[in-house]
């Protein structure tokens, strides 16, 4: 029995998109930056992938960078546009609680001598547009926040914060990996000028991802020689990868209503029985504005990283923000923004559900955790 | 990132040795805290200068847990002065290894011991 709970970490592969990738790692092998025939031939699947990738989210193809993933886009595209624009300012403003690979870059900015602010969150786990008003500059260049978080699953007002950046004549990037699964976004219709995006967050392969750019707006490329990606981004193509991403967003996009509201109810479903079930539980962050698919739950006296290996071993998959999971033995910031005490901060696990979630995995899961709970707790020495 | 237990660490984590409080011990101790994410409370009994039973409640990982229980077997029977030659290496080879970011559980409960040792030897002297 696999019960497979971790989907905002990664997803399975579909079936679908696996059979679009694999003539590419067979026969179709030939290098898309090759003149020859085989070579030229790929190209036109490449390019095909792009206006297929950029139909489905509504813009146009000359905005699309492909990427090893959302790590780099969001390193590309922060570290780019910050250096290239250093005429129009310095200052750059992120979410305190967006993933690390934008929070870590922007310390790192920091130290080399940029001006970084961080937007708290409130207790619900949303930034708030009146404190956002309040760090805007004049030399304010780029606002990087999150369409939705990584780890307690709540939404940003982002298309209000964008109105308010381009008022100030800045521009905004969003990282739309946890979102673009359940969330209905148009890049154009949003005003959005840069964004990432990677493809095993929707069933699609690891590996690949885009970073969506304005041609408009100076950006320096974060890998140089070869030219590829009309010099924004070089290095070989992983064209089976790009296939599988433009297979698994089509797909995805095709399914997102019906997923939205399935993934929904099983998730509704969950959180029922968890309250029913299990004492002294607590939800982390707003529920109401927060992805279909996520469940944060604090389990008060017990800690996280038991919680999880005693799940791992009847087989239900999940993650946990305790210190004692992470290599550098540092709990969650995320949950430090969120304002949770000391002493909450290393009893919660993070719950991510998939579309192929059922409600007999939640009652196994149920069923499972409240043996869990109960046996943790009989030996915890907080009373 | 890797985490790989043995199936021994697991198998102490699940059913853990010495479980429990003991009432009117004649040590007790805590290590750790709830912030850190690890607290360990270890209560002892001590007859004759051995140690006649030792208990020990959890807050903790899985590696918390399973290295408190290898720690209390080890001087479960054993003399003071016995139990005070315990090192932190004896349990991470009695596991068969930990993971490197869960070794200091196993300095932890070496700690704790001392410190349980420390409050024995304090409560004789009175």
């Amino acid at each position: 029995m696999k019960i497979y709970l971790d989907n905002a970490a990664t997803t399975k592969l579909d079936g679908q998109v696996r059979k679009a990738m694999l003539p590419f790692y067979k026969e179709k092998f030939a290098n898309p930056s090759s003149i020859h025939f085989s070579g030229q031939k790929n190209n036109l699947i490449l390019e095909d992938s792009r206006e297929k990738i950029a139909k489905n989210l509504d813009t146009t193809s000359d905005r699309i960078v492909f990427t090893s993933g959302a790590s780099e886009a969001n390193n590309f595209i922060i570290r780019g546009v910050m250096e290239a624009n250093q005429d129009k300012g310095k200052h750059l403003i992120i979410s305190a609680i967006e993933h690390p690979s934008v929070y870590d870059l922007a310390k790192d900015l920091k130290k080399r001598g940029f001006d970084v602010d961080f937007l708290p969150i409130n207790n619900k786990g949303i930034v708030e547009v009146d404190k956002f008003k309040k760090l805007l500059k004049k030399d304010t260049v780029l606002v990087s926040i999150m369409a939705a978080n990584n780890e307690i699953g709540t939404k940003q007002p982002i298309e209000e914060l964008i109105k308010l950046t381009k008022e100030n004549g800045s521009y905004f990037h969003s990282d739309l990996v946890q979102a673009i699964a359940y969330e209905d976004i148009s890049i154009d219709k949003l005003n959005l000028d840069f964004a990432s995006i990677s493809a095993h967050k929707f069933n699609g392969p690891t590996g690949v991802g885009i970073a969506i750019i304005n041609p408009k707006i100076k950006i320096n490329p974060l890998i140089i020689g070869g030219g590829q990606e009309g010099d924004y981004r070089s290095g070989t193509y992983n064209l089976a990868g790009i296939v599988g991403l433009s297979k698994a967003l089509e797909i995805s996009c095709s399914q997102r209503k019906e997923n939205r509201k399935k993934v929904k109810e099983v998730r509704d479903y969950f959180l029922k029985q968890l309250k029913k079930e299990i004492p002294d539980i607590k939800i982390n962050g707003c529920l109401k504005r927060r992805l279909p698919n996520n469940l944060n739950i604090r389990f008060e006296k017990i800690e996280g990283e038991a919680i999880l290996i005693e799940l791992s071993s009847k087989g239900i998959e999940v993650s946990t923000g305790s210190a004692c999971s992470a290599l550098n033995l540092k709990s969650s910031y995320v949950l430090m923004a969120l304002g949770l005490k000391d002493e909450e901060l290393n009893s919660n696990i993070r719950f991510t559900l998939s579309k192929d979630t059922s409600l007999a995995d939640i009652d196994y899961t149920i069923t499972n955790l409240k043996k869990i709970v109960k046996r943790l707790k009989s030996f915890s020495p907080i009373k | 990132m890797s985490l790989n237990y043995t199936k021994k660490t697991l198998d102490y984590f699940l059913k853990p040795k010495n479980i429990g409080e003991i009432k009117k011990p004649d040590a007790s101790a805590t290590i750790g805290n709830m912030v850190c994410g690890d607290q360990l409370n270890f209560t002892m009994k001590v007859e004759k200068g051995k140690i006649k039973n030792i208990k020990f409640l959890s807050f903790g990982c899985a590696s918390n847990i399973a290295t408190a229980s290898v720690m209390t077997q080890a001087v479960k029977g054993k003399t003071i002065e016995e139990a005070k030659k315990l090192d932190w290496h004896d349990i991470v080879k009695d596991l068969g290894g930990l993971p490197q970011q869960k070794v200091h559980c196993s300095v932890m409960a070496i700690d704790g011991l001392k410190k349980l040792i420390k409050d024995y030897e304090k409560k004789l002297k009175k």
